[in-house]
């Protein structure tokens, strides 16, 4: 830990220098060098994106094939607009159920078995969206084609059911379904830490008051995780707003603003359509997609900051002592 | 409780009384999943192409029961206690839920991708390949080549900086800024950093370059702040009674950091890392932008495009050429190799962590 500088500054107030050694000046010197090594990799990338992303906001729209007659602004805002409304049918399908998941692994299995199903949500985390995007679009979306032929049929007079169905399952949807399973284990990871840290004499106060179990989670530990669920809400939501590759495989957009959930004509996402134009992109249209990636880095780095703050606000970090 | 039911046996146990027996609810799920399956039977429609789809059986069967259960025990126990196993019902089927797609999962990576999980698979590229047949070697040498760059680049930068944040930087202004700008970096999207890589080259080496290093450099930024972060909080793990210690004994905080601090945490230092590059091995987007897609082995970081595994099983199954099965069967083989070295890795690391773990207290 650092120097207790009281002693410091006793030794120099008595007029002796303060010796460093070699070794500790380089060492010390290439860790505050690394650290600082970080910092400029962080401005890099921004100076990069916006190098590169700039030309494309200030060029004449006509001179880029990918905005079709638009301007910058109304090529991204469809964009932005299937990257939000994906990422919050994600977290309104995962968000129940990564906390039921916590609870049962925190309040309800058998202490036995619960660090061993912890693992298993760990790994459902690890596996590779590539993989996830894969089960999506030859699994699931087969799977799912027929339950949208029935809502089409029997609630179509819900807008979000309107239909007409798709005739592949490859709905945004579908797509809000894969990155449920893939923001799930985050949100469960961060609650179930929540969860577990409740103070046990809280519980037991509450149990012996007559609660049932049920009651001791609602007026315990609910209350007392509140703000580390809903960090991990967020944490999950910045993670499902920048996956690029499960919606891309999944998903069959055609950029459409649109809430119907079933249909052929979905929104497509910012990072799913880099991923796909990118490839075939020249001139200024790569920067074009760069600078929408751009727009993608500052939702994330907003919805991010929000949950830190929430998180900062009630943390009292203790360290080593 | 003065009404009695025929489920609230009278007994002489005083505690039991006015509660379920414990084999009520088994009996009630039973008589649900009966009572599912013949609604099912009675009222499907007359055609006989019509199968009962066992799935929504039993979604219906655990409506009912939740249902029953609640009735039930609302009229013997009272409203409390059937809210509570209401609760109960719904935590347990959150779980079941959420177990369903792993398990959809790993039976459906396992089934297709055994199928081309053979020496060629492992031995071949993609190099004139157009139908069945062919490889992944070029792809697993090429995620292992960025890969292990990116390590190299990012273990020591990552782990030097969590050095600086613990052990020198305590309260000070830089370390504040780094902190704030490591968690920036965790939420940076695989894609950005992908944009970023390929936009550094492009300045760097001229239009359209893609080649592996810049694939490398990708992946270094997302790499370094999950170092970063797992190595800060296994050193703060580390006793200050054990710096003190070595401190009182005259020796230079440098050598205490190498020599007392750093083996201390080795081991979970060595999980993070390991996690890290879990994390990483799989990403396809930054690759995709930055490293691009080959069907020939390349073994130079600085040369020409590089395939990589993840993007493999993506064109693979993006772009099914004219025999889509052999296309198919090989995306899944490699999504399958994908899993098994991420669980290897994972695997690795818990046990590491657990084995070679300081025993700190006796």
């Amino acid at each position: 830990m650092a120097k207790d500088p009281g002693i410091e500054s006793d030794i120099r107030a008595r007029g002796q220098k303060v010796t460093e050694r070699r070794g500790d000046r380089i060492f010390s010197g290439s860790a505050r060098g690394a650290g600082s090594f970080i910092l400029l990799i962080l401005a890099a990338v921004s100076a990069f994106l916006l190098a590169e992303g700039f030309p494309a906001i200030v060029a004449d729209p006509a001179e880029i094939g990918l905005f079709d007659g638009d301007n910058f602004w109304q090529w991204v805002g469809p964009l932005v607009f299937g990257t939000l409304w994906a990422a919050a049918l994600a977290l309104l399908i995962a968000f129940p159920l990564a906390i039921g998941v916590a609870l049962f692994i925190s309040h309800y299995a058998p202490r036995r078995i619960a660090e061993p199903l912890g693992y298993l949500v760990d790994l459902l985390a690890a596996v590779p969206s590539v993989v996830y995007g894969l089960w999506g679009g030859a699994v699931l979306a087969p799977a799912l084609q027929p339950s949208y032929t029935w809502l089409a049929e029997n609630l179509s007079f819900i807008p979000f059911f309107a239909g007409p169905a798709s005739g592949t399952g490859r709905t945004i949807l579908t797509a809000a379904i894969v990155l449920a399973v893939m923001v799930l284990p985050i949100i469960t990871a961060v609650s179930r830490e929540v969860f577990l840290q409740t103070p046990v004499l809280y519980e037991e106060a509450s149990l012996a008051l007559g609660s049932t179990k049920w009651e001791m989670i609602r007026t315990v530990v609910l209350p007392v995780g509140r703000g580390g669920i809903i960090s991990a809400a967020m944490l999950g939501l910045g993670r499902a707003l920048g996956e690029t590759l499960a919606v891309a495989m999944v998903l069959s957009a055609t950029g459409i603003v649109t809430v119907n959930l079933i249909s052929s004509g979905n929104p497509s996402t910012i990072a799913a359509n880099v991923a796909l134009s990118f490839p075939e992109a020249y001139g200024l249209n790569v920067n074009a997609l760069i600078a929408s990636g751009l727009v993608l880095f500052a939702i994330t780095l907003v919805v991010n900051s929000i949950a830190r703050w929430i998180v900062n606000r009630r943390a009292d970090f203790s360290g080593a002592n | 409780m003065t009404l009695t039911s025929p489920l609230a046996q009278r007994s002489s146990n005083a505690f039991a009384s006015g509660k379920l027996q414990g084999y009520v609810p088994g009996v009630i799920l039973l008589t649900s999943l009966a009572l599912s399956w013949a609604l099912f039977s009675a009222f499907r429609p007359a055609d006989a192409e019509y199968e009962v789809n066992l799935i929504v059986v039993v979604l219906a069967a655990i409506a009912i029961f939740a249902v029953l259960l609640w009735g039930v025990s609302y009229r013997v126990e009272g409203r409390r206690r059937a809210v509570d196993r209401l609760a109960s019902l719904l935590v347990s089927f959150a779980f079941l839920v959420a177990l369903t797609p792993l398990i959809s999962l790993v039976i459906t990576v396992l089934t297709n991708g055994l199928v081309r999980f053979d020496a060629d698979f492992f031995t071949l590229s993609m190099r004139n390949v157009v139908g069945e047949g062919g490889g992944a070697a070029h792809a697993m040498i090429g995620t292992l080549i960025m890969t292990l760059t990116a390590g190299a680049i990012s273990v020591p930068i990552g782990l030097l900086t969590s050095i600086y944040i613990v052990e020198y930087g305590a309260g000070k202004r830089l370390t504040r800024w780094i902190t704030f700008f490591v968690d920036v970096m965790t939420g940076i999207p695989s894609i950005v950093a992908g944009l970023f890589a390929y936009s550094l080259f492009e300045i760097l080496l001229g239009p359209g370059t893609r080649v592996g290093v810049s694939g490398s450099a990708a992946l270094t930024v997302l790499m370094i702040p999950i170092v970063v972060r797992s190595s800060e909080e296994m050193l703060r793990l580390v006793p200050n009674e054990l710096r003190e210690a070595s401190f009182a004994l005259g020796v230079p905080k440098w050598l205490t950091i190498l020599k007392v601090v750093l083996p201390t945490s080795i081991a979970g230092i060595t999980t993070g890392v390991m996690l890290a590059i879990a994390r990483v091995i799989g990403e396809t987007a930054p690759l995709l932008i930055a490293a691009g897609f080959s069907n020939d082995f390349n073994f130079n970081l600085f040369q020409d495009r590089m395939q990589s595994l993840p993007n493999f099983v993506y064109y693979s199954y993006v772009a099914q050429g004219s025999n889509p099965e052999a296309y198919l069967d090989r995306a899944w083989a490699g999504a399958l190799t994908l899993i098994l070295i991420v669980m290897v890795l994972n695997i690795g690391a818990r046990l590491i962590a657990r084995f070679f773990a300081p025993k700190t207290s006796r």
